[in-house]
């Protein structure tokens, strides 16, 4: 703040502004905080998007059907099978294209695997944030290998472009079923290791045991989604409550905050609900590998897809919550308008509103416990 | 060694040259030995070991390259830190600004010189030595708070204050826990503690009374906050204050301040050692009545082990914990560390007094607890260790 402010000592204090970003290590991309703070305590911290803005919207509106779905890749790198899928269905629910039902068990296949990957990214990146520098390795370490299967499925480790219009790119063939199936049995140990060196550490507990407590009603009106939703106790999913493919089927639960060390809501708790749905997206692909049927991988979809004039709105349960895009044709080759609405944008908002009063080191854990990601806010 | 120029004084084989001539050439000529023979390569080793130590504990291989299993990549980042650009920012202060990474390093080599390395080898045995290395140690705070000052950036003034509060507080629980044994020993030169101690665990301090036992754990953990470490790093916490004092410093400048981390640890084992595992004492076995030499390598090498075990511990207690918030770490200090040492100084204080058969008892119980708790750790590892997943990666063998 300009003027400095009389304390009651009589000394001359003055607040300190200081932009946290946007090449700051810990705001995982480019993020820009600008906080105000009275020593360690934050006053205000107030978020600054718009670092990595790709306009994937208006392109949407330049390019065909087939030819966006690539584009979704980039909506959120972590988690790029969602927006593939989130896109498909919006343009399959205008043309009522049906999907193959082998399709949708690679379609959900893949997501789960996509979802571990995108947890792992966040719990590692999360545990770096508050100084532990080795569970970061072994996160990307289990990483890797799900990078490896995807390669075998649809030959990309990123931006994989798998999930088409119609159902899937390239089928899971068995082989790649049964290394799936083995992966599993590797890693469900893995992350009970993964809680005894990181989740059980009592400097860790202490650091977010009531730290940037959410409530109910706040994440209702912050409209938070997906993990962080969760972490407050609301028990919403849009695989469970909205159902899409072939989740009906599927047994799993929903994990949700329950004040597991500190208050209901707070950093931990939602931390704790993404190494549980880690947990449960191995059991859904269990089942998946169990219950997949043979057929074809894709319907035929033609090659000038063309659905007829309305608007669509599809959302799917992402890693950061619920990830919806909202399609208006005009009954040509090309989308009227495309508009994505994701998670991590909405997470962004609350940080004003959790971040007074907290300390600077607080800060980065509240930014990692909502897994905020760059690419997903700008879009 | 100063005794050693005392002695050829005495001699009279520097006649007709003033005392305090012989004195100074003596002191720069050992601050080099010292210095280039054992404290840079010291230093540097370690640096590389920790990579590697951390590489193998997060599955990662480390560096590898430069010379055997990468032993000379200290030597490699040293030459390229030399080779950069000696940069100032124009809105720093620059004389604080260059000022600050000698003083950090002075208050860090300084410990060496009552440090000793072996029954005779020693650069000054002064009769403050415990003292002296406290007094030198809190250059470093000073040195840490120049940089962060000087920097004029306000992660750096940030992380200097952080230092500053950090190590003014954990000062208190170490210098209590150095008193306790000092009045133990009944001196504070460090060869005098070594000398009240014997070879074997059952003469250590650590081992007297259960209060010396504790004191051990409260002094390595107040060291490893006064020497900035996980899980007390908050000074240069690069996830939240990007690298805190030492941000704005790049090259030879940015070196010297992790020179002097990686040198303090051995700093904190070598004290920790003598203070409460016997130093260098060596069984008294035939083979060195006759042979100096080979006692004096014994004496070393148990020494050097010792301490360097304490290295290790810290690298792994790097590996494994997070960091702990700013508050929390005044909180460990002032409500925990700091009442308990004092427990310690004054239950030590009152088994001087107790008898001293009934001590020896209390002493041998101390030690079997010591050592039922050493293998249950290691029991604990072991369980780990197993459970783990060993390989780099998880290969689908199918």
């Amino acid at each position: 703040m300009d003027e400095a402010i009389e304390s009651q000592s009589g000394l001359n204090t003055e607040d300190m502004t200081i932009s946290v970003g946007p090449q700051h290590p810990s705001t995982h991309g480019v993020l820009r905080f600008v906080v105000k703070t009275d020593g360690e305590v934050i006053g205000e911290a107030i978020p600054d998007v718009g670092y990595l803005h790709r306009s994937i919207e208006k392109i949407g509106e330049k390019v065909t059907y087939h030819g966006y779905v690539p584009y979704t890749d980039r909506a959120d790198y972590l988690a790029a099978m969602f927006a593939n899928q989130a896109f498909c269905m919006a343009a399959e629910r205008l043309a009522g294209t049906e999907v193959t039902r082998r399709g949708e068990f690679c379609r959900v296949i893949a997501c789960e695997l996509n979802r571990i990957a995108s947890h792992l990214i966040s719990v590692g990146t999360f545990g770096q944030d508050i100084g532990a520098m080795t569970p970061f390795v072994h996160a990307l370490r289990e990483r890797e290998t799900i990078n490896n299967l995807m390669e075998e499925i649809c030959g990309a480790r990123l931006t994989y472009n798998y999930i088409r219009i119609g159902g899937v790119g390239y089928d899971i063939v068995p082989e790649t079923c049964a290394k799936i199936g083995a992966f599993i049995d590797h890693f469900e140990p893995i992350v009970d290791e993964f809680n005894r060196l990181l989740s059980g550490n009592k400097i860790f507990i202490e650091r977010l045991a009531g730290v940037a407590v959410v409530s109910r009603e706040d994440a209702f009106s912050y409209n938070l989604v997906g993990p962080n939703l969760r972490g407050s106790g609301v028990k919403w999913d849009i695989r469970r409550d909205i159902p899409y493919s072939v989740y009906p089927e599927l047994e799993f639960e929903v994990p949700v905050g329950n004040a597991h060390v500190g208050k209901l809501g707070d950093s931990f708790d939602r931390y704790w609900v993404r190494i549980r749905e880690m947990q449960e997206s191995c059991k859904i692909l269990r089942q998946c590998l169990k219950m997949m049927p043979k057929g074809p991988a894709i319907s035929k979809v033609p090659r000038k897809f063309r659905p007829p004039a309305g608007e669509c709105y599809a959302r799917v349960e992402a890693p950061r919550g619920d990830m919806g895009f909202y399609v208006v044709s005009d009954g040509s080759e090309y989308p009227y308008r495309v508009r994505i609405r994701t998670g991590s944008y909405t997470a962004m908002s609350i940080i004003d509103k959790l971040s007074k009063g907290i300390m600077l080191a607080d800060l980065i854990a509240l930014i990692g416990s909502l897994d905020v990601d760059a690419p997903e806010i700008d879009r | 060694m100063q005794a050693y120029i005392d002695q050829l004084i005495r001699d009279g084989a520097f006649a007709g040259v003033p005392k305090e001539v012989v004195y100074a050439i003596g002191m720069v000529l050992v601050a080099f030995i010292v210095l280039s023979i054992f404290v840079a390569p010291l230093a540097g080793v370690t640096s590389w070991l920790e990579r590697r130590v951390w590489a193998r504990m997060q599955s990662r291989v480390g560096p590898n390259r430069v010379g055997p299993q990468g032993i000379l990549q200290w030597l490699a980042d040293g030459i390229k830190n030399l080779l950069k650009e000696d940069l100032i920012p124009t809105a720093a202060d620059p004389k604080l600004f260059s000022l600050a990474p000698y003083v950090v390093f002075m208050g860090f080599l300084c410990t060496f010189v009552v440090i000793p390395f072996g029954g005779s080898l020693i650069v000054a045995d002064l009769n403050i030595g415990i003292l002296y290395i406290l007094a030198v140690t809190s250059l470093v705070v000073v040195g840490i708070l120049m940089a962060g000052w000087a920097s004029n950036n306000k992660w750096s003034l940030l992380g200097g204050m952080r230092s500053a509060a950090q190590i003014v507080s954990y000062e208190i629980p170490a210098g209590v826990s150095v008193l306790t044994i000092v009045f133990l020993a009944g001196t504070m030169s460090m060869q005098g503690i070594i000398n009240a101690q014997g070879w074997g665990p059952w003469d250590w301090f650590l081992f007297h009374n259960p209060f010396t036992f504790a004191t051990f754990f409260l002094y390595f953990t107040a060291a490893l906050a006064e020497g900035n470490r996980t899980p007390f790093d908050i000074p240069e916490a690069e996830s939240e204050l990007v690298a805190g004092y030492v941000t704005e410093y790049s090259g030879m400048r940015f070196l010297f301040f992790f020179f002097a981390e990686w040198g303090n640890l051995y700093v904190i084992g070598a004290v920790a050692t003598t203070l409460f595992l016997g130093g260098w004492q060596v069984p008294h076995l035939p083979i060195f009545e006759n042979s100096p030499v080979l006692l004096g390598i014994a004496q070393f090498v148990t020494f050097f082990l010792k301490a360097y075990l304490w290295v290790f511990v810290a690298m792994w207690v790097r590996a494994t914990l997070p960091r702990v918030r700013v508050d929390q770490l005044m909180g460990l200090c002032w409500k925990y560390m700091v009442p308990l040492s004092f427990v310690c100084l004054l239950g030590t204080i009152g088994f001087m007094f107790v008898p001293d058969d009934l001590r020896r008892i209390i002493g041998a119980v101390t030690l079997g607890f010591g050592i039922a708790i050493t293998i249950i750790f290691f029991m604990r590892v072991r369980f780990q260790i197993r459970n783990a997943q060993p390989e780099l990666y998880f290969k689908l063998h199918i």
